[in-house]
């Protein structure tokens, strides 16, 4: 008999090409995810050494973060910064026979959403991208991590990374989750739990009968957070969900190898009496919807709560990061979150732009109207989710209450295609960094659920959604 | 890539925790295709005042801290995105290594890969050289690579851990990949054992 191991130990054992002592090991990277920001330096290193991508056949690019959300952008991208970012993309591809969903494209969208929506992303993979947020595709079972540009190189030229074996990281989200309480709550609950600095060095393996209850996409919105807690990535063991999702995907396995597969796949368990080096319990039972208050991921409270005060943070560094925080977002230390007048609501990003976010925002949306005063942007993640979008509706639901539909992209999440926040503004936004300036310089972020974002753009202050629940 | 053994420089404290890399340089800047001309976006919105004016209140700024090369942060610095921008500008600025008392380890991996130090030191030495560094804006401070010890101007020591094979290549002047390219056979053996599990065309 081997020895028990964890999920993630497996797919680790069965990636590592060689390790030599006194190395790290090289570990073998089956799918490679691509954009245009983190790759131009990365393709020129290829160039200046005369080298080729080894293997375009496991390689996928998009454009994603600095494409306008505009209906004329197929005509225009009038930043002149941005479309020669855009424009290298494609001569990169073109030049080193990468697969590139451009824009118009069908296949178009952000980079996290595209992958599972293809197939590319299934269980017991190695993904990696240019991209913190690579962890979504852990949702599958898979171990998917970001990399810098000099990595993004390394498997670009080989395949492969040298990587020290992860320590790992059970979370389990034990209890039924309440009403009104989604994935992206028992995320922002995880990371408030146990900070921003709480995972690192570790891949989660989240667990627990609230985990098993989400969808694939709220697993995805799960995952897509780990890297909030610092951790290397997260991950959840695939199970009929995950088959089901994947079934007659483009890129997935048909046929005979397909229930060859699904045979692969459900050896992607944690062994009884396999141990992980550490592990969280989140008590899901007692959570309600989450908003963040402060300047990281970590500084969130359920939504009834009041915003900590600095003085009663005994940790004095803690305390003053707190403070600073405060300091930013011009909130008063031990008043209610809830109500606080916001200007914009952004709904979209890699963490929740598939369509169960959109159906989710636009339930709380179909009769009402957005607030006087507050813009609400609804960005889906790719132009397949547009397309079903559009099928089942929902357009015409955001536009009749007030909110603008927007072409697929990471758009205000990380505001580098003009569309941003002014100095000063609130949002309330379904993505997943609340730093400061992040969606525009001087701009305030409280993150939340596609839930609470429409139902705090129909009230024009932060709002508990569980108000629009029928 | 120049080798790193040991040296001494100034030091500059920036004493703030979780310090994430769209504080070190703003995603609007990334729209660049090169990794140079960097240093101008280091600590973009807190170094200039909205007019565009350097923020005189903002420690880097001040002009006795020009010519620092060392960056003492506070705890988990470089959370936040996988942009290798963020060691690119600090590096580009004039910084050689960063001290704290815990990295990110995106960025951590990404400074390592272009010869930024990230330098881990427990929590008394942490304030005790951040005490220091604000009483005297000449502190001066060695990092010595070879034997992975931060030296303090009284001469006492403490060692830093870094990863062996980042040290190898870092005192030895040569990137990551060229052991990468080595491993050739073996990745071509593995492939043909394995297999493809998915592919994108």
């Amino acid at each position: 008999m081997s020895q028990p191991r964890t999920i993630t130990e497996k797919i680790w054992d069965d990636h590592v090409v060689t390790h030599e002592p006194g190395s790290p090991a090289v570990l073998y990277v089956d799918l490679h995810l691509v954009h245009e920001v983190t790759s131009p330096q990365a393709f020129q290193g290829l160039r200046d050494r005369g080298i080729k991508v080894r293997r375009p056949d496991h390689t996928m690019a998009t454009l994603d973060h600095s494409i306008p959300t505009t209906d004329t952008r197929l005509q225009i991208i009038p930043d002149e910064i941005a479309r020669k970012q855009v424009d290298q993309l494609r001569i990169n591809c073109k030049e080193f026979g990468v697969p590139l969903a451009d824009l118009g494209s069908i296949d178009q969208g952000i980079v996290h959403v595209i992958g599972p929506e293809l197939g590319l992303t299934q269980p017991g993979l190695t993904v990696v991208c240019g991209d913190s947020h690579t962890s979504t595709h852990g949702a599958f079972g898979a171990i998917a991590f970001g990399v810098g540009t000099t990595e993004v190189e390394h498997v670009l030229a080989t395949q492969c990374l040298l990587q020290n074996k992860p320590k790992t990281h059970e979370v389990r989200f034990e209890g039924p989750a309440p009403k009104g309480v989604g994935a992206k709550d028992l995320i922002l609950a995880l990371i408030a739990q146990i900070g921003v600095g709480g995972g690192t060095r570790h891949v989660f393996e989240y667990t627990g009968e609230a985990i098993r209850a989400l969808s694939m996409e709220g697993r995805m919105t799960v995952c897509n957070m780990s890297i909030e807690a610092g951790a290397k990535a997260g991950l959840i063991a695939p199970d009929e969900k995950t088959y089901e999702y994947l079934k007659g995907r483009p890129r997935a396995p048909r046929g005979a190898d397909w229930d060859a597969a699904i045979e692969r796949w459900k050896q992607l368990v944690t062994d009884p009496g396999a141990t992980y080096d550490r592990t969280t319990i989140v008590d899901v039972t007692k959570l309600e919807p989450m908003v963040t208050y402060g300047t990281n991921p970590g500084q969130g409270v359920g939504i009834t709560q009041a915003v900590p005060d600095p003085a009663n943070i005994a940790d004095a560094s803690q305390s003053a990061g707190v403070k600073k925080a405060l300091e930013y977002m011009d909130l008063e230390p031990g008043k209610p979150i809830l109500g606080h007048p916001i200007d914009v609501v952004f709904i979209g990003s890699c963490t929740n732009s598939r369509m169960g976010d959109l159906r989710e925002a636009a339930a709380v949306f179909k009769g009402r109207k957005v607030a006087p005063g507050v813009r609400a942007m609804i960005v889906p993640g790719s132009e397949k989710i547009k397309k079903q979008a559009e099928e089942e509706g929902l357009p015409e639901i955001f536009r009749a209450a007030g909110a603008e539909w927007r072409q697929a992209g990471c758009s205000m999440c990380i505001a580098m295609n003009g569309d941003q926040l002014s100095p000063g503004q609130y949002s309330v936004s379904t993505s997943n960094r609340n730093f400061e300036g992040r969606q525009g310089k001087g701009g305030r972020t409280f993150l939340a659920s596609p839930a609470t974002a429409a139902a705090s753009a129909i009230k024009g202050a932060v709002a508990d959604p569980r108000e629009f629940l029928v | 890539m120049p080798a790193i053994t040991k040296f001494t420089g100034k030091a500059v404290a920036l004493p703030i925790q979780d310090i994430d890399t769209d504080q070190i340089i703003p995603a609007r800047y990334l729209k660049t295709i090169s990794k140079d001309g960097l240093a101008i976006n280091l600590f973009n919105d807190w170094r200039y005042l909205p007019s565009g004016e350097p923020n005189p209140d903002f420690v880097i700024n001040k002009p006795e801290h020009a010519g620092a090369t060392i960056l003492l942060a506070g705890d988990n610095f470089g959370c936040g995105s996988s942009r290798e921008h963020a060691p690119w500008a600090l590096m580009s600025y004039g910084f050689k290594a960063v001290v704290s008392t815990s990295f990110a380890d995106i960025f951590c991996n990404n400074s390592l890969k272009n010869g930024l130090l990230t330098v881990i030191v427990d929590q008394a030495t942490h304030r005790k050289v951040i005490e220091l560094a604000q009483a005297d804006a000449n502190l001066q401070l060695t990092i010595d690579l070879e034997n992975q010890q931060f030296v303090l101007p009284d001469g006492s020591s403490v060692e830093f851990p870094i990863d062996a094979f980042s040290k190898k290549c870092l005192l030895a002047g040569v990137d990551q990949l060229g052991y990468l390219q080595n491993q050739m056979t073996a990745v071509k053996g593995y492939e043909s054992r394995v297999g493809d599990r998915v592919r994108s065309m």
